[in-house]
């Protein structure tokens, strides 16, 4: 088996000798003791048939619960959106699926004019100048705000509200304590929101962090927060699901100076977590500090309109250790995807996903606090996803055990004995009556022992 | 070929709504502006509704703007444009993969976490590491991640002084951004007449070695060589008490050929879309799992994979952990492509890789070394590098000219000017699977260019001629930003 | 062949001064503007700030490269040229008369460690 060589080692060995050289003094170079001779149990020596090759993955496939068999409630970060068909057979493309970072213009306009179109529904959607051409993720694009809004402030020290998404704040941790900064968080009040106070020491703060709809659904004021964000002297970062901002004031015209967020809610499918696509929109004002790629228009020799890499001079290829962030790539592909999402869906398409999410959400809620069985942590208005605490004595981990054989993946179950339920447009009536009746049920059951 | 006008997007004008997508509504709508008040959005966000076929049309003729790997040899040196398996996409939208909730309970994964647990193994082997981290969403945030762990074992052992990192001139810009963003500073050390570390410098660089976290090392490096003093070059590294990066972005020359754990290293990042065949994706998503010694085991970032009798579970906390450097547990989608890859090659095939890429390229370099300028006649891997010095001082061609003439001929240009220490460089990787034919072809379009370049340099220097555009105005695009519509 | 004059003293990080009094006008040299190439971006520390001899008193960006300019002389930055941000080809065209920013000097003497027109001429030529 060649594996996917179009050579074997009798046409690679002809090859080299018409140019003089000897197939096995390639490696040379590699000292004698370090050549590798060795097995291991976990690879195996020959290669695998194609059809073996999707055998075995199909076979470690069957061995998950998946979003399609069962009905899944888990969000925290991770949304089941429908993505209609078009987009995945658009990006499967091998003009946008094979080829590499823009970097020859000539015959890169596609990802170029993908990119450009990606930045300018950013920033539609978010009310901000204008976008980077995307990072990693959500967790790390908070991050590197962090870090954006320290270099800008010359200070040392960020403050996170308690509703951000946990892996969103461990992920700053890591990145702020590698370079000897600080994280400050803050609380929530009943209503689930960041409360509102000063951080002590205030002025010392480079940035104020905010996530809306927070990790608990709840929606945040972002309008307030920017505003004592700014009397403090520190920048105001929000970040702000994409789905949500069909609905919700855009944090551009909340004075809001820095927002991210995770992409993958556009349609991307979970993919156990990854790979997503991160945004970052700013200010004009900030455009020179952010990090990551950035397309812009320019004209081409004969005055036609074409699209470029700019404004690189902030970038790790050209700075080197002075760079404004190591971050040499970005998330193209998915980019492209979420701006084919948002092409397919449009403004109508895009507000009824919101729309019938948050209804049916509402519903559920209504419907799960009638059995008597639970009551909302907060009070204030939530988009999508909501969390619930039992009333009474009922272990969570038990009835999402027990959901599991009615088909259903349960919502997650938060420290302090709270469940956080996400529901999408995908669900339908009937199974959200399943849902409760599979929860009632169970209930039912542990009454009677 | 006609390449068809698409005005941006969002300008165009439609009339059909979106809805066809999300299922009829079965319950009344909330009333957004009174259920969310002040935070609501005034009026509608500024999208267009455009009709599929729109869109279908658009993004098709966007793609024809684009060169893709299937489109013709791509010899970007350093970013290693081999064949992206199709088989290996199916396997990663297996609804089983691609529908998984990384919240999910470990009971109801068990597929992602044994393919994980599997892969990890895989690469330990391949790389002569001990455990893998599968949290790093790029080279270059493998690179951060890598250096974390260094910067934590230091700090754990109370050795704190440590805040150098060596770095050869020859390295990738990323190596000194990411030592930069763990708050390390960056001692830059040269590169001999042969393209190798120069070894009195780093001795130099290392000094009483009380400030030296570690060293960072591409071998083969940016230029192609092998550097033969690796054991020699790490082992100074640890003699002064510092830890050994090595820059796997291009491991594909070496691999099972020789292993960085064996070479002194103590921790590796991979390009998974570089040496295991995934694709780039216009820039993305890669991924850039990290590789460690098991020194460095107690500093893992979370969450990572353990196996107690038969299952899988996922690990959310240790004491010393780096903590996390992204959302979740990694890019699972990309580590099933890396996955397919491996299983379809086996050991075998994967050694047969680093030979294939190291026999091509030598090849096509054997061919070319006597039209263009050579930097070094030291012998060179998976890659090489030539230059237009020669052509720019007579004909006034340079390397730009020469790669957009490239595209005329049907190519996708090799990686220009860079490294940065050779001017005028042209780095050509033709990787492994291009076909002798594929590599004859691109030999004799660079000798035709260099001919051009004597005869017709005009026709040279106004490359390319086909295109949807050329040579686009930089100066323009950064002086007066547009970066939306 | 880059252009030098006689009424300036030059860094060797290749920056111009004028003295007025006791304000030092600086800008960047026609040399270093001609190897940085067309000039997109120029940004300048604000008036007020203090500065020691190599601190960055601001960047220059062009399309390929982006580097920092070093304070050559200390003390108060007096002016700043703010219409650098809109323009910054200013500097590729005029080297000479635009100037970046005045620094009210805080040792005079500092002023004898600037290379003069010859001493510059023989660096640029080693460096080049």
């Amino acid at each position: 088996m060649n594996g996917y060589l179009p050579q074997d080692r009798a046409s690679r060995q002809a090859m080299l000798e018409s140019v003089g050289i000897s197939l096995d003094r390639l490696f040379d170079m590699v000292p004698d003791q370090l050549r590798f001779e060795g097995e291991s149990d976990h690879l195996q020596k020959e290669g695998y048939a194609e059809y073996e090759v999707i055998r075995a993955l199909d076979a470690l496939a069957s061995k998950n619960v998946d979003s399609k068999r069962f009905d899944s409630y888990l969000g925290g970060g991770i949304y089941d959106h429908y993505q209609p068909a078009a987009v995945r057979h658009l990006t499967q493309r091998q003009e946008f699926l094979t080829a590499y970072t823009p970097y020859q213009a000539e015959i890169s306009q596609g990802t170029m004019q993908a990119i450009f179109e990606w930045q300018s529904y950013i920033c539609r959607l978010t009310g901000l100048d204008v976008s980077n051409a995307s990072m990693y993720d959500g967790a790390s694009s908070a991050a590197e705000a962090m870090l954006m809004a320290c270099r800008t402030k010359k200070r040392s020290r960020v403050f996170v509200s308690e509703g951000v998404n946990p892996e969103i704040v461990k992920t700053i941790r890591t990145y702020l304590h590698a370079v000897g900064f600080e994280v400050v968080l803050g609380a929530l009040d009943k209503n689930g929101q960041t409360e509102s106070f000063l951080p002590a020491e205030e002025d010392e703060y480079a940035a104020w962090l905010i996530q809306s709809p927070n990790y608990y659904g709840i929606v945040e004021d972002l309008t307030g927060f920017a505003e004592k964000a700014h009397a403090s002297g520190a920048l105001a970062v929000a970040s702000c699901d994409l789905i949500s901002l069909a609905l919700l004031k855009p944090p551009g015209e909340c004075g809001i100076d820095i927002a991210v967020g995770d992409g993958q809610s556009l349609g991307l499918p979970q993919n156990f977590g990854g790979p997503t696509v991160g945004y970052m929109a700013t200010t004009n004002e900030l455009l020179r500090r952010m990090p990551g790629r950035i397309c812009g228009e320019t004209v081409d020799r004969d005055g036609k309109r074409c699209y470029v890499l700019t404004i690189q001079a902030r970038e790790q290829h050209i700075r080197r250790e002075k760079a404004t962030s190591n971050i040499c790539s970005n998330q193209a592909l998915l980019a492209t995807s979420a701006t084919i999402y948002l092409a397919m869906m449009g403004e109508s398409g895009l507000r009824e996903v919101a729309l019938q999410s948050q209804s049916k959400a509402m519903y559920l809620l209504g419907k799960l606090v009638e059995t008597g069985l639970f009551e909302p942590v907060f009070k204030g208005a939530f988009f999508r996803e909501f969390a619930l605490r039992p009333v009474k004595d009922l272990d969570l981990v038990a009835l999402n055990k027990a959901l599991l054989d009615d088909g259903i993946l349960g919502g997650y179950v938060l420290p302090g004995n709270m469940w956080l339920i996400a529901v999408t447009e995908k669900k339908t009536l009937a199974q959200l009556d399943r849902f409760i009746a599979a929860v009632t049920r169970f209930a039912g059951k542990e009454v009677a022992k | 070929m006609m390449y068809k006008d698409t005005p941006v997007i969002v300008t165009q004008k439609g009339e059909v709504e979106g809805q066809r997508m999300v299922p009829k509504a079965e319950l009344p709508h909330v009333d957004a502006a009174a259920y969310y008040g002040d935070a609501s959005r005034p009026g509608k966000a500024p999208l267009p509704n455009l009709a599929e076929i729109t869109v279908l049309r658009h993004y098709t003729n966007l793609s024809l703007k684009n060169y893709g790997v299937e489109n013709g040899t791509y010899p970007l040196g350093s970013c290693t444009m081999k064949y992206n398996p199709k088989i290996n996409e199916d396997a990663a939208s297996l609804t089983g993969f691609a529908q998984t909730h990384p919240l999910q309970p470990d009971s109801t994964i068990q597929g992602n976490l044994e393919l994980l647990w599997d892969l990890e193994k895989q690469l330990s082997f391949i790389c002569g590491m001990d455990r893998f981290t599968f949290q790093p969403a790029a080279g270059a945030h493998g690179e951060m991640t890598g250096l974390l762990l260094i910067k934590a074992y230091h700090e754990k052992r109370g050795d704190t002084d440590r805040n150098v990192m060596i770095v050869p001139d020859s390295a990738h810009g990323t190596n000194p951004a990411s030592a930069m963003m763990v708050g390390y500073k960056v001692r830059e050390v040269k590169s001999n007449e042969r393209g190798m570390v120069d070894l009195a410098a780093l001795k130099a660089a290392i000094g009483d070695g009380k400030d030296i976290a570690g060293l960072m090392l591409t071998n083969p490096s940016t230029l192609g060589i092998f550097d033969e003093n690796v054991i020699e070059i790490t082992k100074m590294v640890h003699e002064a008490g510092g830890l050994n990066y090595y820059d796997g972005a291009n491991l594909n020359a070496i691999m099972m050929q020789v292993r960085p754990g064996d070479m002194g290293f103590d921790v590796v990042h991979l390009n998974v879309h570089k040496t295991f065949s995934t694709p780039h994706g216009g820039g993305g998503p890669g991924a850039g799992p990290v590789g460690l010694k098991n020194i460095l085991a107690p500093f893992l970032p979370v969450p990572f994979v353990e196996k107690q009798d038969d299952q899988f579970r996922l690990v959310h906390e240790t004491e010393d952990t780096i903590g996390k450097v992204r959302g979740f547990i990694g890019s699972f989608g990309i580590f099933v492509r890396t996955y397919a890859y491996i299983l379809a090659n086996g050991q075998d095939g994967l050694k047969a890789v680093s030979e294939g890429a190291v026999a091509n390229s030598t090849y096509m370099f054997e061919k070319l070394k006597n039209d263009y300028k050579v930097p070094t006649s030291t012998k060179t891997m998976h890659e090489f590098i030539i230059t237009s010095e020669v052509l720019k001082s007579k004909y006034g061609v340079n390397t730009m000219d020469v790669a957009k003439r490239l595209i005329d001929y049907g190519f996708h240009p090799p990686t220009v000017y860079f490294p940065l220490i050779v001017p005028e460089a042209m780095m050509v990787e033709p990787t492994e699977t291009e076909t002798r034919e594929d590599l004859d072809q691109l030999i004799d379009a660079f000798k035709k260019i260099a001919e051009e370049a004597a005869t017709e340099p005009d026709l040279v220097k106004g490359a390319p001629h086909n295109t949807p555009i050329a040579r686009p105005n930089e100066t323009q695009a950064a002086r007066n930003p547009v970066l939306k519509a | 062949m880059s252009e030098l004059r006689d009424d300036v003293k030059y860094a060797k990080s290749h920056e111009w001064v004028k003295v007025e009094g006791d304000i030092a006008v600086i800008g960047l040299t026609d040399y270093a503007q001609d190897q940085m190439g067309d000039l997109v971006f120029a940004e300048v520390v604000p008036a007020g700030t203090t500065v020691a001899v190599e601190d960055s008193i601001g960047s220059v960006e062009s399309v390929k490269m982006a580097s920092d300019v070093y304070a050559p002389v200390a003390g108060e930055v007096v002016e700043a040229n703010d219409t650098l941000e809109d323009a910054p080809e200013q500097i590729n065209e005029t080297p000479y008369d635009t100037w970046l920013v005045k620094i009210r000097l805080s040792d005079p003497a500092e002023l004898d460690q600037l290379l003069d027109k010859e001493g510059y001429a023989a660096l640029i030529a080693e460096e080049s």
